[in-house]
């Protein structure tokens, strides 16, 4: 077979080419030829077919992302935002945070261990990217109805491979979510995500600049796993008729990830790198095109020097290639051999395959022959952007007037108090522990605090006790009532878990999982979703500084509900002030923040006693979440409280539930005025927490809240080993915790 | 003048900075050895920290025994040096001979990582004279390979010879015979167990316990004293 060189692709304007099979659409692919002003090489086909995926190119979304820089807050914190492989910002102390959370979907639903695996090397190759040392891991995840038999195939696959990977390369795992859900039966959704720790001079980006420069490409060799992971797997619709995916699914090796992170973090500290990418999605074609747009000059590559798994393997495959553990470093000559004698030291594989050039083009070069000759900044950033259409769907308004409000309420004591042991039993309500147990949340000894935590706190400075903390959230059961809101109500849960650690919010990444964007319904609620979490990121003062879209979440006509994962991070001056959720101190006072409406829409209540999703999910403010973020934090800062936990899924039965049997304390509850015992335990109005007050300090927090406005009620006090409802009912925390921590076990162990 | 503790980084170790940092809490000075390199710079005592040492590809621990670090470490431990193998390090030491036994998968097939109640049972070795004998202690544990094994003849004498030096109490949590956290050579200079003792040295952190500090202040305080 003749090579189909620059030269011979143009000399054969007529040769049919595959586009549709790799994915590219006509329009696109007649994009290509004009932009090339002849047809493209197999090797340029390959290029422009994974870059232009909606995965790697972000076609269907870029219209609708560019809000969160349009509505960015002003914020000082911010060092490096979004479109670079994680944002960065200031924490103080002279720190800086990057942190991302990314989806790795659809792999992990066609091979669950590798798929969940890989998405855990990815994201933190994307933070090593930046100049960090990692330092923490977290993982929401989605799954299938608990007791769906492929549910059993799809999450213990899923949680041994991220903690398969992430404990081998002893990343503490500190937070995340399980949520089960019909909706997510055929399209798990497994997101991933990681921060990192620099001192501020350490931040790298991804260009290449310097013409002479070599280009490095170091760690793994290239093998055949992969291709067209981006493409094929990511930016498609699941469906019976194509033959099987597995093959596009990368398997990763932990052990090589973890040499590459040191390797990488010495030549940082020699500052050897002028400018460095991460092998992800679309491998060598992003990298290589990446690299070369964001610099200054073009970019010469030799692929036959690139290191092969399989010496079979076609240009094109190597291009495409996903292969794992791989990052390109762009050195100054003179600084090579220092580079490559680090990589050695680490038994890590470097070799050089190219150097920057003043030119303007990306030219790739095989057996001699050019391969490659393109504008890069064409295959990296100039891809198809498509205004897709979107609409209100037609069954929007039958869904929010199906009102859970009026779903039948327990008729008395005992079935309110069985319907509490139903409710913390329920797989999305029950312990995670059999999931997080698989984890290492010690290693690196600076946990501060870990899962089931309101968020995840890790120590960045022995001396000084700076720490950082992150919590994850998404409900796509309110975002699918209403995808405005759901946004918000994520963004806002997530922004409370922090303050309730005692941590100041300040920055949020996302990972937005949706269904087809070809699909107008879906659209539309993408659209939403996106809109609330910018006016809101706005309002909190929070900004977007980077994250990720999963799209095709659907099987045939049946889409996930929207759901936006939020992750906001927080810093802490002093890890020592931190606030636990656990209920420890016998006799303290427990007082719950904020109001408390009729509110069921959504709610784990309709969803467990009746399997219903209809009517408005609870109000979002906002300007008092942000108030009752100020007081948590003051109130953990001077000490003024033992214990806190934010109320969400479940309502305050769920949150006080969960503070009792972490501290192995009861608790005695009245249910205050105004308030019926049903709306009191089981609502989901937002912006409210729990928190547990010694006495001492009693006059000292509530003429704070008052003084700030800030609505509170003391609802009772941390006593006994059962938690009591005055006039209700009263469940031994042994019960309690027999119902909340035998369901995973029960299903999955 | 202070003890100088080494503590050896393989590729793939992962405990080797926090193991450092145990060693600096309890006083002591922390010296990083490296695997490649024979020359174990003239430290007191050595510890082989947890981690996958090389992916634990083959089997746990039985690459890193070949590396040129370990043949100094297996000389000087049989000439007496106090050696302590945590978790991936226990298993290094069974790999090597120091310690006679073997590691298995954990008998439900899960990575497991929780607080673990032990029991000290030999109070008289290098890493363990701060506590006393039946003192309980709470410290993390977090492997996929800690079922430890060995034959019935090895485990007897171990018994007789007061060898085990900690047992798993309030639930074996991965199988090990005879509920055997860890163990100690003939001589009391060489000790190995899957827990980590290091993560629990500060009371802000891990555990929030300090339980495992002990290890390495009964180090100090022999090496100081000696």
């Amino acid at each position: 077979m003749t090579l189909d060189t620059v030269k011979h692709a143009a000399e054969t304007p007529d040769v049919k080419l595959p586009w549709a099979e790799l994915g590219l659409k006509e329009d696109e692919y007649e994009r290509v030829r004009e932009i090339l002003g002849r047809r493209p090489t197999g090797a340029e086909l390959a290029m422009y077919s994974v870059m232009w995926s909606e995965h790697c190119s972000y076609k269907s979304s870029k219209v609708h992302l560019r809000q969160f820089g349009e509505k960015a807050p002003a914020n000082d914190a911010m060092l490096v935002g979004i479109g670079e492989n994680a944002g960065v910002v200031d924490v103080g102390q002279g720190y800086a945070v990057t942190f991302k959370v990314e989806s790795h979907n659809h792999p992990s639903y066609v091979e669950p261990y590798q798929g969940a695996a890989t998405g855990v090397g990815g994201i933190v190759r994307d933070i090593i990217a930046m100049g960090a040392r990692p330092v923490a891991v977290v993982d929401p995840l989605r799954m299938g109805d608990a007791q769906h038999p492929d549910t059993k195939r799809v999450l213990p696959g899923v949680v041994a491979g991220i903690g398969g990977y992430g404990n081998c390369l002893g990343l503490p795992n500190i937070g995340g979510e399980l949520v089960f859900d019909a909706c997510y039966q055929g399209n798990p959704l497994v997101n991933a995500g990681a921060i990192g720790v620099m001192r501020h001079e350490d931040i790298h980006l991804a260009k290449a600049s310097g013409p002479g420069n070599k280009v490095i490409l170091y760690g793994a060799r290239t093998g055949g796993d992969g291709i067209g992971g981006a493409s094929i797997l990511a930016s498609e619709t699941f469906d019976d008729s194509k033959p099987s995916k597995r093959p596009a699914v990368q398997v990763g090796d932990p052990f090589q990830e973890k040499l590459l992170i040191e390797c990488t973090l010495e030549a940082f500290a020699e500052k050897l790198v002028v400018g460095i990418q991460d092998l992800g999605a679309a491998g060598l074609s992003c990298a290589t095109s990446e690299l070369a747009s964001n610099g200054s000059g073009g970019m010469r590559v030799e692929l036959d020097d690139v290191p092969l798994r399989d010496s079979t393997l076609t240009p094109e495959e190597i291009l495409m290639s996903e292969s794992q553990e791989r990052m390109c470093a762009v050195v100054e000559p003179d600084k090579v051999a220092r580079f490559l004698e680090i990589c050695d030291k680490w038994d890590v594989i470097a070799t050089v395959v190219g150097e920057v050039t003043d030119g303007d083009r990306l030219e790739i070069f095989w057996h001699g022959e050019k391969i490659v000759d393109v504008d890069p900044r064409t295959v990296a950033h100039d891809g198809p952007v498509y205004e897709r259409p979107y609409a209100r769907p037609s069954w929007q308004d039958a869904l929010q007037a199906d009102d859970a409000n009026k779903l039948a309420r327990p008729a008395n004591a005992d079935e309110l108090r069985e319907q509490v042991l139903k409710l913390v039993a329920a797989p999305n309500q029950a312990a995670k522990s059999w999931v997080t147990d698989q984890y290492d949340r010690f290693v690196q000894g600076n946990t501060v605090l870990a899962q089931p935590e309101d968020s995840g706190m890790i120590r960045i400075n022995e001396e000084t006790g700076l720490g950082v903390a992150i919590a994850t959230d998404g409900n796509g059961r309110f975002a699918k009532l209403d995808p405005y809101k759901g946004a918000q109500l994520a963004l806002a849960e997530s922004y409370r878990n922090v303050a309730a650690s005692g941590a100041k919010p300040l920055a949020v990444s996302d990972c937005l999982n949706f269904g087809s964007p070809e699909d107008p319904d879906v659209m539309w609620q993408f659209a939403e979703a996106i809109r609330g979490l910018a006016d809101g990121c706005l309002e909190l003062g929070t900004p977007v500084t980077g994250g990720n879209v999963s799209l095709y979440n659907q099987t045939g006509e049946a889409a996930i509900h929207p759901t936006p994962v939020v992750a906001v991070l927080g810093v802490i001056d002093d890890v020592a002030r931190r606030t636990p959720m656990a209920f420890k101190e016998e006799g303290q006072l427990l007082y719950l923040l904020g109001e408390t409406r009729e509110e069921f829409g959504g709610s784990a209540w309709s969803q467990v006693i009746h399997g219903h999703l209809g009517g408005l999910p609870p109000e979002v403010d906002l300007a008092r979440e942000r108030l009752l973020g100020e007081i948590l934090i003051s109130a953990s800062r001077d000490g003024m409280i033992d214990a806190a936990h934010d109320l969400s899924d479940g309502g305050l039965v769920q949150a006080v539930a969960e503070s009792c049997l972490r501290g192995g304390r009861g608790a005695r509850l009245v249910v205050p005025d105004g308030l019926d015992a049903f709306t009191f335990l089981f609502s989901e109005s937002a912006g409210r927490a729990v928190v547990s007050v010694p006495r001492s300090e009693e006059l000292r927090f509530t003429d704070m809240c008052g003084a700030r406005g800030l609505p509170v009620t003391r609802i009772g006090v941390v006593d006994g080993d059962a938690v009591d409802v005055q006039g209700e009912f009263t469940l031994p925390l042994s019960e309690l915790r027999e119902a909340h921590e035998a369901t995973l076990p029960g299903l999955f162990a | 003048m202070t003890a100088r503790i080494g503590v050896v980084t393989f590729p793939g170790t992962l405990d080797d900075r926090d193991t450092q940092r145990a060693v600096r809490v309890a006083g002591a000075e922390a010296v990083p050895l490296w695997h490649k390199d024979k020359d174990l710079k003239q430290v007191d005592a050595v510890v082989l920290p947890g981690g996958f040492s090389y992916g634990d590809y083959l089997r746990a621990g039985a690459i890193s025994r070949f590396s040129p670090v370990m043949e100094s470490v297996i000389e000087q431990a049989k000439a007496g040096m106090p050696v302590l193998g945590i978790c991936n390090g226990f298993q290094v030491l069974t790999e090597t001979h120091l310690l006679p036994g073997a590691m298995l998968r954990n008998n439900h097939l899960h990575f497991i990582c929780r607080e673990q109640t032990l029991r000290v049972e030999n109070a008289e070795t290098a890493w363990t004279a701060d506590y006393t004998a039946g003192q309980e202690i709470r410290v993390p544990l977090k492997n996929i390979d800690g079922q430890y094994t060995a034959d019935e003849r090895t485990l007897d004498m171990l018994e007789a010879e007061g060898r085990v030096a900690f047992r798993y109490l309030e639930g074996n949590p991965n199988g090990s015979l005879r509920d055997i956290a860890g163990i100690t050579n003939e001589a009391g200079n060489v000790v190995g167990l899957m827990p980590h003792p290091e993560h629990a040295v500060e009371p802000l952190v891990g555990t929030g316990r300090t339980d495992g500090l002990g290890f390495f202040t009964s180090i100090l305080k022999k090496l100081v004293n000696a």
